[in-house]
């Protein structure tokens, strides 16, 4: 049974279709790429997946259960969570708190008026492992909004991954950074996906990365479904050619 | 724990210590510095109002305009229970608690879904309602008149009675300790986890959604809690006037207390406490010398506002930091 199945979802904003019976399969363990020029519904169709706004016609099934009809917090309370285009974070916040209040949720303790002892030292703990994971352990004490951009989209990660998910949806990780950032990035994903044993959807520009993580790579164009198939296939598959290059004269 | 942030905390203790000091010794220090004990206890029931709406403002970023509904039905509560049913102080408190914040929770359930601007509005429209309700109602509320006469009672405590009556200091000492009740549950709420989820609604709601916390339900529950805390205190406020005004449901005193808020430092805990001292020593001081002090208010919110637009807690702080 596949992790994550789309059946033929469409988005459709008044008369602009968005998004066109897309469908999409990822098992279990697989890290997943969704490429596509600018406009290509990409991130519409995340959207539809964790559930900011349900789509106009189609089905969401997480896990064998249909979760179309489910409201974000109920999408995430079963395992899915995502990381945004441009970084949501708590400014305000330090890194620290920014990763506790993701993993207290995560727990069940969002309504609580306190906790015991032993559940702050065991939340504690899991937060600095998490911290850990995502390389921000020596800057658990600084404000989120003061970082450098790649680690505050190392941090936006990291409150992901504080809750535990069984599906990590990533909107371009990579967006807006240098090239070591880039690289540091793309190591943190394959950490996840390969000794975390995480299964991982991202919308990527950076071809480099794409085919770096890839398993395997589904093309959307204007909306609709392009292609899919390993990095290789992808790469020789002459309608992808031409969605990004243009027609050849 | 770094070393910086011991230093931090160590003068978080002592910055508490100072304020919780100054207040238990006001009326002591206020007389020689020509105020009187009376208007520390106005400032402690002002100021408690205006933590309430910064509770929500400050501290989940939701913006309500229509707060002194709540205040006001506190107010009516308490007295009404004084005027018409027993003569009981704790009681008039609980009453007038417990009906202004229980009308909040009904229709905070209507306002959760609104944001900024439109929940702003819808509140200023609610709080009118509560406002021409006791403006009208002459034969219950006593209209423009307001609701009179009652007289808070004295404290029985088993083994003394207390006359917060006529002792003004004795009183002071009491609305001190109902303040201090308030102020560490509100302190105590925000260290929660749900405290936490209050703050991640302010700092970024779409983040918190997507964290799983339904921000819909956090709002209300932290809009209900604003409304029970204010409500409370203004049943301090029937007690300090020994009187309910309509005019302190209209949505001009519910400006009054986010300008509190906004001038004493929205961010800080006790910011809104230090812009009702500011607002109310200012408004006694001017009110003696012109009835337009309104105005002079208003320009000083302005400056406030132009020249430190974390308030005055909030500058007072930064600087330190910096």
């Amino acid at each position: 049974m596949s992790l994550l199945e789309v059946n033929g979802a469409s988005k459709n904003f008044g008369s602009l279709v968005a998004v066109r019976e897309v469908s999409l399969k990822v098992e279990k363990g697989e890290l997943r790429a969704i490429i596509g020029p600018n406009g290509a519904g990409k991130t519409t169709f995340f959207n539809l997946i964790s559930g900011f706004f349900p789509p106009t016609s189609g089905t969401v099934v997480f896990d064998g259960q249909d979760v179309t009809g489910l409201s974000v917090a109920k999408r995430v309370a079963l395992g899915m969570a995502r990381t945004f285009q441009i970084t949501e974070i708590f400014p305000e916040l330090t890194v620290f708190e920014n990763v506790r209040i993701a993993t207290e949720v995560a727990a069940g303790y969002r309504l609580r008026p306190w906790l015991g002892r032993a559940e702050a030292a065991d939340l504690r703990r899991r937060v600095e492992g998490t911290l850990a994971l995502a390389a921000l352990s020596g800057k658990a004490d600084r404000l989120v909004g003061e970082l450098a951009h790649g680690d505050q989209r190392a941090a936006e990660i990291a409150m992901a991954l504080a809750l535990k998910p069984h599906l990590l949806l990533l909107d371009e990780p990579t967006a807006g950074m240098g090239d070591q950032e880039t690289y540091e990035m793309t190591q943190l994903i394959r950490r996840l996906h390969r000794e975390g044993n995480l299964t991982i959807v991202l919308i990527e520009h950076d071809m480099r990365v794409v085919f770096n993580l890839a398993d395997r790579i589904m093309v959307l164009d204007q909306g609709s479904f392009l292609a899919e198939g390993t990095p290789q296939e992808i790469a020789a598959n002459k309608a992808v050619q031409t969605a990004y290059l243009g027609q050849a004269a | 724990m770094s070393e910086l942030l011991k230093l931090e905390s160590g003068r978080k203790l002592a910055a508490l210590v100072a304020i919780w000091m100054a207040l238990v010794l006001a009326p002591f220090w206020m007389p020689p510095l020509g105020g009187y004990t009376a208007l520390g206890t106005r400032v402690l029931v002002l100021g408690l109002a205006a933590m309430s709406v910064n509770f929500l403002l400050g501290f989940t970023g939701v913006l309500s305009f229509g707060h002194a509904a709540w205040f006001g039905i506190g107010a009516y509560g308490c007295g009404m229970i004084l005027k018409f049913i027993a003569l009981s102080t704790p009681l008039g408190i609980l009453a007038g608690t417990l009906a202004g914040g229980l009308a909040g929770a009904v229709l905070g359930a209507l306002l959760v879904r609104r944001r900024g601007i439109y929940f702003a509005m819808v509140t200023i429209a609610f709080g009118q309602v509560f406002y021409y309700i006791a403006f009208q109602w002459s034969s219950v509320t006593g209209g423009d008149d307001g609701l009179r006469p009652f007289y808070r009672q004295p404290l029985h405590l088993g083994v003394a009675t207390v006359d917060i009556l006529n002792d003004a200091t004795a009183f002071y000492y009491f609305v001190l300790v109902c303040f201090a009740l308030a102020v560490a549950a509100m302190a105590f709420i925000l260290r929660s986890p749900f405290g936490r989820t209050m703050l991640a609604i302010r700092e970024n709601e779409r983040r918190a959604r997507f964290l799983g916390i339904p921000v819909e339900l956090h709002i209300w529950i932290a809009f209900t809690l604003s409304c029970f805390f204010m409500a409370y205190a203004g049943s301090l406020y029937a007690l300090v006037n020994n009187f309910a005004d309509p005019r302190g449901l209209h949505y001009s005193q519910s400006g009054d207390f986010v300008m509190m808020a906004v001038m004493g430092g929205m961010r800080s805990f006790w910011g809104p406490l230090l812009g009702a001292i500011v607002f109310v020593v200012f408004q006694d001081y001017v009110s003696s010398v012109t009835i337009n002090w309104q105005i002079f208010i208003g320009f000083l919110f302005v400056l406030v506002v132009l020249f430190f637009p974390r308030g005055l807690l909030g500058f007072l702080q930064q600087r330190r930091r910096a």
